[in-house]
């Protein structure tokens, strides 16, 4: 009992009182005040880029982590191990050394030639950085666990590779594809730490809505601040929350 | 090999090397351009090291705070029948799906000096925003799902055959805990530590707006690396990246060292 008094009061301290009072916060003028707050051409710029670029960086996650994914579990690569191993290291690697480490490669001076920094390109890179590992690790064990005898038998019946890849491998991952998608896009819609030194805060430039909510506490409009966060969270909560709609009607219609 | 599978191969590789071996290899790279006698200088500047410090100390609370909530969650929400389990188990996860800059509002929201206990923290000459109390708060609230997701599937996996016979045999609540349950879960919740620690070490934005960011005093690492770059200290900026960089490293290994464990338990 004890416990699970101790358990309840760390969850509400640490979780429901802060969303409380961003709540709170957010709708004490009423719906016309969020409204305005939101309506304000530099938020709703900030919100259409944030929701736009990640939506473009899950596309390409979803793309490239199958890819890497397959590679990972069907090639016989040598050195697979320390490919697979380093995966992760954009969960390990503090957000803003993830920036600092682009902009060495890609920003000012760059040795390769390429500078970005202060571009809508370096929000999608930094974007495609830290949300590399979802779409990989959900799809790996899957195509681990995928039945190669499905694919060989479509094959000696005469299927094309393209075909097999479509009819046979795409829709048996398509579900873990998904669920990478949008763990993918809840944390690109978020994102700060990798953003901060790249995106050089231009206003409808490469303002995204992060970046804008930090700007309006630094300018102690905590009201505009508490708006666009509902939102940023909104649009986090509902994909996630399609995602667990998805994977229940699945398992009840499927197996 | 087929044509298709090397073309499939070199587009993953090329994808990896350009988006993340490559600027990786590059920061170690231009740190140690001009030898290690400005990175080491740089390293132990005092603002450096106290940033060190004061990382460690935060992760140092935080993560032992989340581990005994996360075990004690993991518990509950695994072993427990009661309504509203999938709730409470999508409020703990929450943090997940929360921006970091919207967790540092709200916190001062909740702690600032305009916000709900802001007249009561004055009163009492509490400070919680822009020192260390609120960027504990603030990265036990960001590394608070980790541990509890990493224990749930070891704890299901485990079943209840072995906690059932102890208590039949006259074991206690706890008896069964220590002796029973946290053996059995163990590496599952050393993962769940090493990942709320890597997380930790590494939090940014909600520590950045509940710190005040004040040189010396409320910066870590993190922060640290921000303002020697926008003083454009790069050497110090890159010095700091690359033992933040280091630390990422050792928890890749440790995360590949204790999947093997926990296959290895789970095979026998």
């Amino acid at each position: 009992m004890l416990g699970k008094g101790l358990l309840g009061i760390y969850l509400s301290a640490l979780v429901l009182l802060p969303i409380a009072a961003l709540l709170a916060k957010s709708s004490t003028g009423g719906t016309s005040a969020f409204w305005r707050e939101i309506s304000n051409p530099e938020a709703v710029a900030a919100i259409k880029l944030t929701l736009v670029i990640s939506a473009i960086v899950v596309v390409i996650n979803a793309v490239f982590g199958t890819l890497i994914a397959w590679v990972l579990v069907r090639d016989e690569l040598p050195g697979k191990k320390v490919v697979g191993a380093l995966i992760d290291l954009p969960f390990a690697l503090p957000t803003i050394v993830a920036g600092v480490v682009l902009l060495a490669l890609y920003g000012k001076g760059s040795p390769v030639g390429i500078d970005v920094a202060f571009t809508r390109t370096a929000i999608a890179l930094a974007l495609l950085f830290v949300t590399l590992p979802f779409v990989v690790r959900s799809v790996q064990p899957v195509l681990h666990e995928l039945d190669v005898s499905m694919e060989e038998a479509a094959e000696s019946l005469g299927a094309r590779p393209l075909t097999v890849l479509r009819r046979i491998v795409l829709p048996s991952l398509a579900p873990a594809i998904i669920s990478g998608v949008a763990l993918s896009f809840a944390r690109a819609v978020g994102e700060f730490g990798s953003l901060v030194l790249i995106t050089g805060n231009l206003p409808f430039k490469t303002e995204v809505g992060s970046v804008y909510v930090f700007g309006q506490i630094q300018n102690e409009n905590l009201p505009a601040a508490a708006a666009v966060s509902v939102v940023l969270l909104l649009a986090a909560l509902v994909v996630l929350g399609a995602l667990t709609l998805v994977s229940q009607w699945r398992s009840r219609h499927v197996l | 090999m087929s044509f298709s599978k090397l073309g499939v191969r070199t587009v993953a590789l090329g994808y990896l090397a350009l988006l993340l071996v490559g600027p990786v290899a590059m920061i170690f790279y231009r740190t140690f351009e001009g030898g290690i006698a400005p990175v080491w200088d740089a390293v132990t500047a005092p603002n450096a090291v106290h940033a060190f410090w004061l990382s460690i100390e935060i992760v140092a609370i935080a993560v032992p705070l989340n581990t005994a909530f996360g075990v004690g969650m993991a518990l509950l929400l695994e072993r427990g029948k009661f309504r509203g389990r999938a709730l409470l188990g999508m409020l703990v996860d929450l943090p997940f799906a929360i921006s970091p800059v919207v967790v540092g509002l709200a916190l001062v929201l909740v702690y600032g000096k305009t916000g709900w206990f802001g007249d009561w923290l004055i009163g009492h000459g509490i400070q919680v925003i822009f020192s260390v109390p609120g960027m504990v708060i603030a990265t036990a609230i960001v590394s608070l799902p980790f541990v509890a997701r990493e224990t749930i599937p070891v704890l299901r996996e485990l079943g209840t055959d072995a906690e059932q016979a102890a208590s039949t045999l006259g074991a206690s609540g706890w008896q069964t805990f220590w002796r029973i349950t946290l053996p059995g879960i163990r590496w599952g919740v050393v993962y769940g530590v090493v990942l709320s620690t890597a997380r930790a070490l590494g939090e940014f934005g909600a520590v950045s707006i509940v710190s005040g960011r004040i040189e010396g005093e409320t910066q870590t690492l993190p922060l640290y690396v921000q303002a020697r770059f926008e003083n454009f200290d790069i050497t110090g900026a890159y010095a700091a990246a690359v033992v933040l960089a280091l630390l990422a490293f050792a928890t890749l290994i440790l995360m590949n060292l204790l999947t093997r464990r926990t296959r290895a338990d789970t095979a026998v």
